[in-house]
Parts: structure tokens; sequence; C-alpha cells
């Protein structure tokens, strides 16, 4: 046993064999889903949660694929960040998944932890839900019921609650490829590792002529500001149709700022927090277009 | 050194690996939790939730009831053995499981035993205590307000959360030459709480033998034979009766120095079910509950003249102490070696005043590499000249280059009575200066100045004052800071030195074989050190406060040099000559003007182990002891230059580059050394940028976990780049002066120094740690929070 080991309190645990068998087990009264484990399992340890079964679906593998499809890209659920962080096609298409793994956790973490794990575990300072918002992404669930998509934007319901149900699974998400875009991701944070002070997501989609591009749509996530969904949807309504130019993007920032309800803790004060809400609004919205016009 | 390698002898000093690593590196450390014994129960410590309360009742029953539970104590249960409250390293009391009420979150309430440690933890949620919640003083500036609860009410008569009052220097001179002064300064300063961390989290493993009446403990201890004398006082047991193992320890930073009340529960556990007991408390609770380092908030201030000239400094600090007074220093020094704070430099007058006080927070108060409050003090003086420089308008490593002491004035009697015992000061800082390119990182920071850019050059100048220390002066609840070494000869020359102090992941097991190695001639490999273990080491107080080569390492060198001699005389029967027409060559005997005939160690063992008749002075080995009893302090010192990067707009920080020029004295393992430099540093980063234990208005401590209080990592750290200088200390056997927590002290004002210089742009002089992105950026904007409260 490790020393300074935290002990959690009993647990039944079981591996599922097949995603049906997964299904069964979590229809199971206070069963949960164990992927990578790093936030489910440091709960348990604080005694801050106690399941009584665990499900292992960590043998699922065909719930772990990144794979373009149409103009979507598809990412399963059991995909460990490591993989999101390497894959050239998710660099390619969407740099802000690639920007947001690299400042996730470390690497000991994101060789473990998995995407699906990190949407529902739906941390209200996660880096991945705001930049899957930011890109108007769907997660798919399934259930003994069959399948529904759910877009991103309706999947979390609060702090630590997402709309998955007791017997459901969330299996995948997929990402709209969209044409003449880019996107970016930004964070601070006290220490590399850290859950973020604040971070912003920002996609852009460009139209008119390369001199004066013009916001066709955009798409900005946030996290850890009490944006609601990590949305700044107040924002993206502003950008559409303006310049793609730095008073823009202030001025989209200081919207951002403006909607989101920050709260005080020991990463910073709230004025603070708001602060960078503008700050790194702005700042990814600078670089995602930068990235559009292939400037960066 | 230079005389060994002259005769090709083994150069014992040098960049030797460490003995140590083969095992730590393949996983065979052993450990306290490693500690496995037929029939060994599992303990838990049930802890306040509340950071001020009454007890009012406490109802074990249903924890009893489990079938796993094998005893739950109380404080009720200790009050019985007279153990509810056991005295702490600075002559206070501390409760070991509380009776009347709890005074700090995390502290001890219960103690169960189990078969198993989750069954243990399981049981805690069987006890239900009742709490009635005081008011809690959290704010250590509002601890002496007349309307702040009393938090020692144990204590007859006490009705304030007042401890002491300490006072060094001189008042009245200090106050002529402020008022003569053509210039002061002055600032408050904080030094937020913070705690070590290490890897390895406290705890033990008691084995009460009813039989024998023997109790074995072993512990994650610093101290061990200090321990086993407490233990001796505490629970009124034979001291011979106590053994006390330390084994290999995950870290200490002085956080092992005391004595914890989970130890004393697992002791009282052990006799109580007459089996072994084990605890070992989790990360939250090593947090929570086990020492802290500084939280001083100080006031400090500085007279100079015009042109530079640092005149004399005043400093007035509220100590923060907790719940309890358990620092632990030597007896006559209440505020530690917090006299320091006259710094490097010439002054003509310093006085300080030091004021304790009782907070509804964890007891401790002297650990994370602070040797004796020395952190506090270099931190305090090297922050107040950078603003005496921001003052003056003059160059901070100018201004400490005009007033550092010169290598004349060394031996150097300071203004609060230290005597410092070498140093060349100003060669040391320029060799920093040049190494980091100072001048140019100058020119660069006003380049970048004018494009708005916030770059920053930090310059820190520490004295420390280790190895504690004379026992005339220094003592720890009445024992003396000495420390014993033996040496016994094996018949081959082979030796095994055992010593009294306890490596914590310093090398001691490398080091110390190559002192023996270097004045005996024989390799360090065949030197086996033993330590921590009380059952076959000699009594010393232990490691802590960078004292392990000033005491022990001196130790070492006279029992050394004591086991030579001895060789010395067999050596003159050997080769048939008088001991006076012998001279040691770094290796060997030999006789003086017949360099062919000579005996080396090893030869001489054996002959002393042999039939040769032995002359009258020697018994027939070769084996000696001593105790070193070191007649003064040792006073490492260290010029750092650390440069950072700051963003505006986040109040990020990036850390570009830290210059480290330290000198210790003679280097015995430079390795060694530059290890112990490279993992402070990275302390310092942690404390200047991230790190403190915080608490909220109800006493909540905000810093329990890795995911609130944070260590720094290799993206935060820098490839450091270290440099040295060597003035021997001429009191030490062989010119060590201790290392263990130079880059500790001298790294936090160097960074701090940095930020906030890159930060004159706005204006700002001074800021407390940690320099968080949110402190920086509130600072900018001239908002600066209590980075010590909760942020609101």
């Amino acid at each position: 046993m490790m020393p300074g080991m935290q002990v959690p309190s009993h647990v039944e645990y079981e591996r599922a064999t097949s995603l049906e068998h997964a299904l069964t087990l979590l229809a199971g009264p206070d069963a949960r889903a164990l992927a990578g484990g790093h936030s489910l399992i440091p709960m348990m340890k604080l005694r801050l949660a106690a399941p009584e079964l665990l499900v292992d679906i960590n043998g699922l593998t065909e719930l772990s694929f990144i794979r373009l499809d149409g103009d979507e890209l598809r990412i399963g659920a059991l995909t460990r960040h490591a993989d999101l962080l390497g894959s050239a096609v998710a660099g390619e298409y969407f740099p802000i998944l690639t920007d947001a793994e690299r400042v996730i956790a470390d690497p000991v973490v994101r060789n473990w932890g998995t995407i699906g794990g990190s949407l529902c575990q739906a941390d209200p300072s996660e880096d991945l839900p705001a930049a899957f918002a930011a890109l108007r992404a769907t997660v798919v669930i399934r259930g003994a019921g069959g399948v529904r998509t759910v877009p991103v934007r309706e999947f979390h319901v609060g702090p630590y609650e997402t709309v998955v149900g007791p017997g459901e699974l969330l299996t995948e998400v997929r990402v709209p490829v969209l044409p003449r875009s880019s996107s970016a991701h930004l964070k601070v944070h006290r220490r590399a590792g850290d859950w973020p002070v604040a971070a912003a997501g920002a996609v852009l989609r460009l139209g008119g002529p390369a001199a004066a591009p013009v916001v066709e749509a955009a798409g900005i996530g946030l996290t850890a500001v009490g944006a609601p969904h990590f949305v700044a949807a107040e924002a993206e309504e502003f950008l559409r149709g303006r310049p793609a130019d730095e008073e823009s993007f202030a001025a989209a920032g200081a919207i951002a700022a403006d909607h989101c309800r920050p709260v005080a803790d020991q990463r910073g004060p709230e004025d603070y927090k708001r602060h960078l809400a503008a700050e790194l609004t702005a700042r990814a919205l600078r670089q995602a277009a930068a990235r559009a016009l292939g400037e960066a | 050194m230079t005389a060994t390698e002259q005769h090709g002898a083994p150069a014992a000093f040098g960049p030797m690996r460490r003995k140590e690593d083969a095992r730590f590196v393949r996983g065979r450390g052993s450990y306290v939790d490693d500690i496995v014994l037929p029939g060994m129960l599992h303990g838990a410590v049930l802890r306040s939730p509340h950071a001020h309360a009454r007890i009012t009742s406490i109802d074990t029953a249903a924890a009893e009831a489990h079938p796993k539970v094998k005893a739950v104590i109380t404080g009720q249960t200790l009050a019985g053995l007279n153990l509810a409250w056991m005295p702490t390293l600075s002559n206070d009391t501390q409760a070991v499981l509380a009776t009347d009420k709890v005074r700090f979150q995390g502290q001890e309430v219960a103690f169960v035993v189990a078969e198993d440690r989750y069954s243990a933890r399981d049981a805690l949620e069987l006890i239900e205590v009742d709490y009635e919640a005081l008011p809690a003083v959290v704010d250590a500036r509002r601890a002496l307000d007349a309307d702040a609860p009393v938090i020692r009410d144990d204590v007859d008569g006490r009705t304030d959360n007042h401890i002491f009052d300490w006072e060094t220097g001189a008042a009245a001179r200090t106050e002529e030459v402020f008022r003569d002064a053509e210039v002061t300064v002055a600032e408050d300063i904080l030094y937020p709480r913070v705690h070590p961390a290490p890897l390895e989290t406290c705890g033990a493993v008691a084995d009460f033998d009813k039989v024998t009446g023997k109790l074995t403990v072993w512990e994650t201890t610093q101290a061990p034979h200090a321990h086993r004398t407490l233990y001796a006082i505490v629970a009124g047991l034979p001291e011979h009766k106590i053994r006390v193992i330390s084994p290999d320890i995950g870290g200490g930073f002085g956080g092992k120095v005391g004595i914890y009340p989970g130890y004393v529960c697992a002791v009282v556990g052990s006799i109580v079910t007459g089996k072994p007991v084990k605890w070992v408390e989790d990360r939250s609770e090593n947090l929570m509950s086990t020492a802290f380092a500084r939280d001083f908030h100080m006031r400090g201030e500085v007279a100079a003249s015009r042109d530079g000239r640092i005149r004399a400094v005043r400093v007035s600090v509220l100590a923060d102490h907790g719940a309890f007074n358990g620092t632990a220093q030597p007896t006559k020094y209440p505020a530690g070696f917090f006299g320091v704070f006259t710094g490097s430099y010439d002054l003509e007058a310093a006085d300080c005043k030091v004021t304790g006080v009782y907070t509804n927070k964890a007891p401790g108060g002297v650990a994370y590499a602070c040797s004796f409050r020395i952190t506090e003090a270099v931190y305090l003086v090297e922050r107040m000249v950078d603003v005496l420089a921001y003052r003056l308008g003059m160059d901070p490593a100018e201004l400490r280059m005009r007033n550092l002491l010169r290598p004349d004035q060394f031996p150097y009697s300071s203004q609060t009575g230290w005597v410092y015992d070498s140093g060349d000061y100003q060669r040391q800082l320029a060799l920093a200066m040049e190494l980091a390119g100072y001048q140019e990182l100058r020119a660069e920071q006003r380049e970048r100045r004018e494009r708005g850019e916030l770059m920053g050059i930090g310059v820190s100048f520490f004295t420390e004052a280790v190895g504690a220390g004379p026992r005339k002066h220094m003592d720890i609840l009445g024992l003396g800071m000495a420390d014993g070494a033996d040496l016994q000869m094996h018949p081959t020359g082979k030796a095994v030195l055992r010593i009294s102090v306890q490596t914590q992941g310093q090398g001691h097991e490398t080091t110390f074989a190559q002192i023996v190695a270097n004045e005996l001639g024989i390799p360090a490999d065949d030197v086996e050190v033993v330590h921590g273990d009380t059952d076959s080491t000699p009594f010393g107080l232990g490691t802590y406060g960078s004292r392990s080569t000033p005491v022990s390492g001196a130790a070492t060198a006279v029992v050394a040099r004591k086991v030579r001699e001895r060789a010395r005389i067999v050596a003159s029967a050997m080769l048939e000559v008088s001991p006076d027409d012998l001279e040691w060559d770094g290796a060997r005997w030999f006789v003086r003007g017949d360099p062919d005939q000579g005996k080396t160690i090893p030869e001489i063992a054996f002959a002393a182990h042999s039939s040769l008749e032995l002359p009258d002075g020697v018994e027939g080995h070769l084996d000696a002891q001593t105790v070193y009893n070191p007649p003064s302090l040792t006073y490492p010192s260290g010029a750092y230059i650390c440069v950072v990067e700051v963003d505006p707009g986040t109040g990020g920080v990036k850390l570009r580059r830290l210059v480290a020029v330290d000198d210790c004295g003679v280097r015995i393992n430079p390795m060694i050394v530059e290890g112990q430099v490279h993992g402070g540093l990275a302390d310092g980063v942690g404390m200047a940028l991230m790190q403190v234990i915080a608490f909220d208005s109800d006493g909540n401590c905000l810093g329990g976990s890795f995911m609130d209080y944070l260590l720094p990592t290799a993206m935060e750290c820098p490839s450091w780049e270290l440099g040295e200088t060597v003035t021997p200390s001429p009191h030490h056997p062989i010119g060590a002066k201790g290392v263990g927590e130079s880059a500790t002290v001298g790294s936090p004002p160097a960074v701090v120094n940095a930020v906030i210089d890159a930060l004159r742009p706005y204006g700002v002089r001074h800021a407390d740690m940690p320099l968080t992105p949110a402190q920086i950026w509130r600072t900018i904007q001239g908002r600066p929070f209590r980075t010590d409260l909760a942020i609101t």
C-alpha cells in the first residue's frame, strides 16, 4: 500500500465483457462506470463518492477510436486523453482539442483518463466540456432502450450532473467538420496539471474576403467561470456577421465575461476570473482566426 | 584532500554515486508502511471537523461493535493513563486525543484499532461525537484582540492567546540610527503558512512485548534518539526498554522531528491489544495536522544612507503557532534563529521583537527546511533590501554588493550576536552575476519594457546559521544538541560507522562513508553506515536544521581520526619505531625519512586483532567513539538570481532561469550537494508561486489535499544553473558547513524579487506569496489580497 493512501468504503467490482453487459450492470442500484478512474477513484478515496458497484468498461475496446466519418469526427468514449492529444486528424481539424489536451492534468493521467469520463464527470472546471461545447459536438448515449444523441450543449445539466441515466453509457462524441474554420483553447492555471482558474475555447468559421474576413459562425466555450452549459452564447451571437478583428474579439470577450457567473475560491477571486473570461475569450478568438486564415 | 590526491590515495571526496540508491531505484527501500509483523493490527484516527468546538459527548458503542474492531481509544481512555496530553518540543502541552475541546480542524479525537486498515477507517464513521461549535481564531492579527476566544483554556488562569514575547538586538541604538537616517523604508511582509508535504506521510508501527516489557516503535522520525527519551518521559516507560527504529524515510524537511498523537496512539493501541499496531496517516491528515512551516506576519524596516549604505534593520513579527506551541527549536530560542535577519550585511544596529500567538490551526511551526526560522529571516531581509533598492532607485545587485560583509571581517559578530565563521560574499555574488549574465539581462529588460513586456530579475543573498549547536546554548527539552559517532574497524580493514543522525534522503550512507574514507585512506565502499536504530547507534539529536554534516559529519571525522591515532600506535609496533616517527600520507602511516616502510589501515586493523604484541595505549582493536559538541554554528551562504516573465493580461509567471551559487564550505560529495540544491530550488518555486495553507473564517483548512496544495512540477522548474565558492568553516574538522536547507532558504526571495521587479512599471514594491496568477493580477490592479485567508 502506498504511504498516505486514503481508503474507500466497501464497493463491488465487475468487469464488463460487452457493451450490453455493461448496460445491464449499470442498470443496477448505484452503479458507476469505471473508465480511467482519475476522478471517480479519488472521490471514492475521499469518501465523497461511495457507489455500490463499479462497472469496469476498460475491456470495451470497441469504444476506443478516433475517425473521420463523412463530415464528422467521431471519438469513442473510451479514447484516452493521450490518444486524442496525439491524433493527427483531430489536430488537423480541431486544434482546440489538441490545445485543451496539452494542458489537461499530466501525462500519467492523460494515458489512462478517457474522453467519455471527462465529459461525464461534469466537473465545472473541466476543459473538454468547454472545448466540445465550442465545437457544438453531439454525444451518443446508449441504453437498454436504444441509442439517443444529445448536443453537448444540453448534456451537462449542472455541476457533476449529466443527462446520462441509470443503465445508460456515453459511447461516442461526434464533432462536425466545418469548412474555413479553426479553433483554439487557452487556459490559466496555477501550476501545470492543476484545474484551470479559467479557460476559454473558441471556434470560428470565417467568410468574406481574406483581407477583411467576417465571422460566419462562432463557438465559445468557457470553463471554471460558471458559464451556463460551458458556453458564452451571447458572445457567439454578437460575433455573427461581424468583422473577424481585434475590436470584435475584445467586445466578445467583454460580453462573455458579463454573462458568466464565476465564484471565488483559492484559485482566484470573482473579479479576476471574470477578467480572465474576457481576456482568454479574446485571445482564443484571435488565435482561432489566425489559424483559420493560415497565419498560425 | 589535495594531500591524499598527491599520494595517489583514494580521492574520497567527490561525486560518488549514492550507496542507498541501489535499493531505492529497485523499489527495495523499506519504509514504515512496509513493516509487517505477525498479528499486526491497524489504527485510524478520528479527526475534528471543527476548528474550535467543545466536545459534549463521544459514543463509541457502534464502532466497538464492528466485528473487526479490537479497540476504540478516546481522550477519556488516555486520561486514565495520564496520557491525554503530552509535552511539545517547546515546553507546551498538546492533546494526544481531545478531552475537553477541539482546537483545530483535523485534531485527533479518537483512535480505532482494527484487523485491517479499511475496517479501521469504516469504524471511524460509527463513532458519534457531539460538538458545540465555538468561534474560531483564524486571523493571527486578531488573536490578541480583547474579545478573541481563548483557545488554551485548558491551562489554569489563561485569559488570552499570547504565547511569548522575544526580543533580540538593541532597540534604543536602532532607534537612534533610524532617527538619524537619511532614508527609511518599511513594509508589511507575510511569509504564509506552508507545509513540507513529504512524499511519505507520517506513521508508526508500535510493538509492545508484554513478556519482556520492551517497546519497539518503527517511526517516520528524523530524531530517533530524542523520541526514545521523550517516550520514556511521557509514558513513564524505562528508556532501556524502548527501541525506536527509523527505517527508510521518504522525506522529512523538519516535519518528522516532533512526536505526533498518532504515534502515541499506536503505542497505546499495542499496549491495550497486546498486538503490534500500525498507523499511517493519509495525505490529507498529513497536510492538515502535521507540522506546518512559517506563518510569520512581519513588518520590516530599513534605515540607510542616500547613497545606499544599509545602516540598520528593525523587525516586528507576529508568529502564528497554531493551537499548541509545538515548534521544534532550541529552548532559549522561541523564534528559532530568526536573529539572522540582519542578513549578510554590515549593519550599525538591529532590533527585533517577536510575539507568538495561539490560533485555531494545526500546531508545528518549524518544518520545510527552515533551519529554525532562518527561512523567514532571510526572506524578510532580502525582500527589504529590494524595497530599499526600489526606494533609492538603485540596482538591487549593486546595493547588495555595496553592503555585503568583506572577507576580512570574518569571523564577524552580527548586531544580534551571531558569529559568522567565514565567507567571501562579493566574490560569490559576482560569480552569480557572471553566470546569469546580469548586465545583459538588465539590457534585455530595458528593451522589453519599452515594448511593454514584463520581465523581472530577482537577486537574493543569504547567510544561514546551521549546525545546532553548542550544548551550552542549545538544547531541545533539556537535551543538548550534540551527536555521537562510533567507528568499528573489522580485522580486514572494513569499517562500520554508527551515527545518531537519520537520513531522509540526504545521502548519509554515502557522505559519511566518504568522510571516514577520507580520514583513513580506505575506499568509501568499505564503510557501512548504520543509522536510525536506537539499539545500534550512539545517542544524538538527529537530522534537521542542516545539522547532520556540521555536527555528525564532524563527529565522524573526529572518530575516524581517533581510529587513525590508535592505528598509529599499532603501526609503530608493526614497524618497530616510535609513533612519533610515523607520518600519515592519506593512506598509510609511514616511517619518516623511509617512505617505503609504511602500513595501511587494513594492514594495521588486522595486526590489531592478531598476535602482535601491542604497546600501551591500545587494547586490541582500533574501534573508537566520540561525541561532538559543536564549538559554534556554521554559516553557509548563497547568491541566487532568478529571471521571470509575467503576462500582464493573466498574471501568469514564466520562470525562465534560476542561478544558484552556494558556498557550503568543503563539499564532500558535490553531486549530493547539487541534488540538495536542486530540491531546495524547487521548494522555493513552490512557496513563491503556488503554495499556501490558508483557512476560511470558520477555520476550515483550505490546503488539505494535493488538489488544493500544489507542489511544483518540472513544468515550473527551469534547468537550474549552479555555481560554487568554497570558504571552509574554520572550526569544523573538515571545513564543511551544511547545505540541506540552503536553496529552500535562498530561492523564495529570489523568485519573489524577480516577479516584483517585473511589476515595477506598475509601481509595485511588494506583494505576498504565493504569487499566483490571481495575486499578481490583483497586485497590478493595486488590490492584492491576504493570501493566508480564504479568497473572497
